[in-house]
């Protein structure tokens, strides 16, 4: 039975970073992933990672511009933690070998990005965060202490009789065999839950399973309504166009030719926060001046051809790939999509959850840094200091601790539920059918603009799906890469998240940064400058509570772009 | 909307039964993926249909699989594009098989740590940079950077170790995507194990010089990393700037193919064998003891060649000359002029260098 001081799930940005501090901690490490660690999602993080490492540049400045593009639902002090230790990280991860893009100089050159006061984000090229996860795995190899477990699927967080969290369940794909993974201090980084919606930016692994796992063990979730649709991503398929591009000068045009961001942000144009052009978008789309097919144009042929190759080469690629258009020669059809999830498992500045023991990191985690809408090039910022002092502390606080005793029981509860999935004969749709559902409805009624009936409707449709979801049979019965099962298992994770999304959209009577209540039109300072927490109650619903909001120098103000 | 028949190689570890062909009928709009195919049969017709696969966007690396016997990624090859090629062979089923030249687990997925990661591994596949780093970054030529992007840019997808037909002949051949990995370090300027690390792959009997250049990985790789183009360019590295002569007579194979063109225009081919374990010397080949001890250990290929009429002994002693050698000549003077060795990658030449390749691969494939 695999015993460590930490084990960490998930294997992307956040987790491998946690892994490797938690090494140097001295702890023994365990680091568990679904796929293997450079399949992991943080492989789409195309346009950079935002800090302040310019000498003309401050901290103060990055965490201002975070925190009025968290439309001041950002906790300041994580805000500040994270814009203090960003400039560092970039650094490390340059001497541990990333192939950041330079200026002529040789030395660390940047790009602009949306919401950002000053050009302060790091890159390469447009495959940035494929690039960092690639070099963190590099040091994986190398670190070979740190044991990988890939391709291992986690279906429960195990607890002692005090509630200390004391190890997890996993499944070895590969074989079907349920094993008990006992751990002082487990550590999710397990990312975010795009695969609620349809179409989304977000790899089918991104099903959520940390956050409802967590949430199931009685972790509090926060902010779970703010769900960020991207301004620029593909009709149907959902595939994403960086921000990169307009940070290169890319500009937006509806059907008219107008180029419209100036009526919505005429200081930053097609550079303001994330919302605030995915609803200016909308906007145009649905007063009829978008394309038939509902999107408007994102014209990069603005961009030199050679910049073009040189720094955006992926977008080029997808263009051909799957849009069948040559970017540098024609403008590309975007609308917004479900892109990111800012909400997740409540942390503190050293991604403690409320459970002891119990740590979560990256997207999986609101500490909160993002607040109701995440600066473009921060996500990857968030994933690398949040992870790196959540594996540090975790080394720090087991060195401490006895090891947990293994409760094969933990294992015996899997084990049947796994078994009775399995066992179940065909009596009603199936899964992908009621994932379809869900996507289809949570990107109708939880979108970009929701209102009190939509999100009604969809809170009764989750409802619904999550009693179909229990009769969900398997066609594999076997125990190699059975994914049917896995796909059954996911399938209940996004439904509690999305029963979370939908519930805190429903609480939050106003209109706040990804959250735009066309019902409360306005930001509601006085009622609603607070976190929204859910716990699972004992009638298996989020039940609904409230934190205040940590303001440190920066009261809120109007938010113009 | 149009139907598709997607026949899938099939195979179930648990089942005691050999692989087998099962036939799924899907239907997409032309432009989607063959792997909106496969998810579309698995999601309504078979639920154990297995294949790894997530972001479907050509990023993740995780659907590399054989479609009508080429290798990519399910979820960037057009399904409507992939019947026409079916078509083209003469069949009405766009054909779905896991990849070669790694044991199978189940249906489409292969094992890629015994093969893809292990050999990754090989390549000591991290920065050794000298001595404690400086305070700030590492300067270096904005150049260099792009340029290890290319390899970068490398998903690990393996499907040019799949379709590598150096692998299918010698299985502990380093292959394409780590010798590329390898170069990604070689290239990298605030790497300092540069010398040794040539070395090493140079000296491996299954590294630097056991490709055949073949192209099979530049055609089949989905993000233009061109493993091929890599690993030329580590041995340019070893043997133009380190001068690496190693014991597996790459340095003088290349040293004799150079020679030899530049003097006739077309390889000489009795002469390539005797001066490639001469280090690109004739004279040296006939008098070092070594080199003489390789050449009657060829010998049985030498007489191969001469049964079989690829060598005929006339042809060995007077080849003849190109009728316009001098251009040649020409070109090899034009190279030697420069102060630098040009060397381009995809992040500089851009799209155009990559048209042409493009074009070059599906020209060669259908062939």
């Amino acid at each position: 039975m695999p015993q460590h001081d930490v084990l960490i799930i998930g294997a992307g940005l956040a987790g491998q970073r946690a892994a490797l501090a938690a090494a140097e901690g001295g702890a023994s490490v365990g680091i568990m992933s679904k796929v293997h660690p450079v399949r992991s999602h943080s492989n789409a993080a195309q346009g950079g990672i935002n800090a302040a490492l310019n000498p003309e540049d401050t901290w103060e400045s990055h965490a201002f511009d975070t925190v009025k593009g968290s439309d001041y639902l950002g906790d300041q002090d994580a805000i500040e933690v994270m814009c203090r230790e960003a400039p560092q990280q970039i650094l490390d991860l340059e001497h541990l070998g990333v192939t950041f893009h330079r200026n002529e100089e040789g030395r660390l050159g940047t790009r602009a990005f949306g919401g950002a006061s000053a050009a302060r984000t790091y890159y390469v090229a447009d495959i940035t965060g494929q690039a960092i996860l690639h070099v963190l795995y590099e040091q994986l190899m190398k670190h070979s202490e740190v044991r990988r477990y890939e391709e291992w699927f986690v279906t429960s967080l195990m607890r002692d009789e005090n509630g200390r969290i004391s190890g997890a369940v996993a499944r070895n794909i590969r074989d079907g065999r349920v094993e008990l993974f006992v751990a002082k201090a487990v550590i999710l980084a397990s990312g975010g839950n795009g695969q609620i919606y349809n179409p989304t930016t977000n790899a089918l692994i991104c099903t959520g399973d940390g956050i409802a796992m967590a949430y199931r063990a009685g972790a509090t979730l926060m902010d779970m309504e703010m769900v960020q649709y991207h301004p620029t991503t593909l009709a149907g398929n959902g595939l994403l166009i960086t921000e990169g591009a307009r940070g290169e000068g890319a500009h937006l045009y509806n059907a008219k030719g107008e180029r419209f961001m100036e009526k919505y942000a005429p200081n930053k144009m097609e550079l303001a926060s994330r919302d605030v052009v995915s609803r200016a978008e909308q906007t145009e789309i649905n007063e009829g001046r978008g394309f038939p097919d509902g999107t408007v144009a994102l014209d990069i042929t603005v961009v030199p051809r050679k910049r073009i190759h040189e720094a955006l080469r992926e977008i080029v690629m997808v263009g051909r790939d799957f849009a069948g258009v040559d970017i540098t020669r024609e403008p590309i059809r975007v609308k917004p999509g479900n892109h990111y999830t800012m909400g997740g498992v409540k942390t503190d500045i050293d991604g403690q959850t409320d459970i002891p023991g119990l740590y979560a990191a990256g997207e999986c985690a609101c500490v909160s840094v993002h607040g109701g809408n995440r600066l473009g090039a921060n996500s990857l910022l968030d994933t690398l200091v949040f992870g790196r002092r959540a594996g540090a502390h975790a080394a720090e606080i087991t060195a401490q601790l006895p090891m947990p005793k293994p409760d094969r029981s933990w294992v015996e509860a899997e084990e049947r539920k796994i078994r009775e999935i399995v066992s179940r004969e065909r009596s009603g749709r199936r899964g992908a059918e009621i994932k379809a559902e869900l996507g289809k409805t949570m990107d109708k009624y939880a979108a970009v603009f929701r209102d009190e009936e939509g999100l009604q409707t969809a809170l009764e449709t989750v409802r619904r799906l999550k009693e179909e979801a229990k009769t969900v049979a398997t066609d594999d019965k076997g125990t190699v890469f059975n994914q049917d099962v896995l796909a059954a298992l996911e399938l209940g994770f996004m439904l509690d998240n999305a029963e979370c999304v939908v519930v805190g959209a429903l609480e939050r009577k106003e209109s706040r940064g990804a959250q735009f209540r066309t019902d409360y039109p306005e930001r509601n300072d006085e009622e609603w400058l607070k976190h929204i927490n859910l716990n699972l109650s004992e009638d298996g619903t989020p039940e609904i509570s409230y934190s205040d909001v940590t303001i440190t120098q920066w009261q809120p103000e109007e938010r113009r772009y | 909307m149009p139907e598709y028949t997607l026949k899938i190689r099939r195979f179930d570890p648990e089942s005691g039964r050999a692989a087998y062909w099962e036939s799924f009928q899907v239907e997409l709009p032309p432009e989607r993926s063959v792997l909106d195919g496969v998810l579309q049969a698995r999601d309504t017709q078979d639920g154990s249909l297995s294949i790894r696969c997530s972001c479907q966007a050509a990023i993740c690396g995780s659907c590399a699989v054989r479609i009508n016997g080429r290798t990519g990624l399910a979820c960037n090859t057009k399904i409507g594009e992939a019947f026409e090629r079916a078509k083209s062979f003469g069949h009405d089923e766009i054909v779905v098989e896991p990849m070669g030249n790694m044991p199978v687990i189940k249906d489409l997925i292969v094992d890629m740590d015994a093969v893809h990661w292990k050999k990754v591994k090989r390549v000591v596949p991290w920065l050794l940079p000298a001595g404690d780093p400086p305070e700030r970054e590492y300067v270096v030529p904005p150049e260099s950077m792009i340029d290890v992007t290319q390899t970068m840019a490398c998903i690990h997808c393996g499907a040019c170790v799949g379709a590598c037909l150096s692998l299918e002949v010698d299985p502990e051949f380093i292959g394409p995507a780590a010798l590329a990995k390898a170069y990604r370090f070689v290239g990298d300027p605030r790497d300092a194990a540069t010398e040794d690390r040539l070395r090493d792959l140079a000296e491996d009997p299954h590294g630097l010089y056991d490709c055949t250049h073949c192209f099979a990985c530049v055609e089949v790789c989905p993000k233009g990393v061109a493993p091929m183009d890599q690993i030329m360019r580590l041995r340019r590295r070893a043997t133009a700037d380190y001068g690496i002569k190693d014991r597996n007579n790459g340095y003088g194979h290349e040293k004799a193919f150079v020679d030899l063109i530049e003097r006739y225009g077309t390889l000489h081919e009795a002469q390539l064998l005797p001066r490639s374990y001469g280090q690109g010397s004739l004279i040296r080949s006939q008098i070092d003891p070594s080199s003489l001890k390789q050449l009657a250990s060829s010998l049985p290929t030498v007489i191969n060649g001469l049964k079989s009429g690829k060598v005929s002994p006339k042809a060995a002693l007077w080849h003849h000359k190109l009728p316009d050698q001098k251009h040649v000549r020409r070109i090899y003077k034009e190279i030697h002029s420069k102060d630098e060795r040009l060397e381009l990658n995809l992040y500089i030449v851009g799209e155009s260098g990559g048209e042409t390749e493009g074009a070059m691969a599906e020209g060669s494939q259908e062939s």
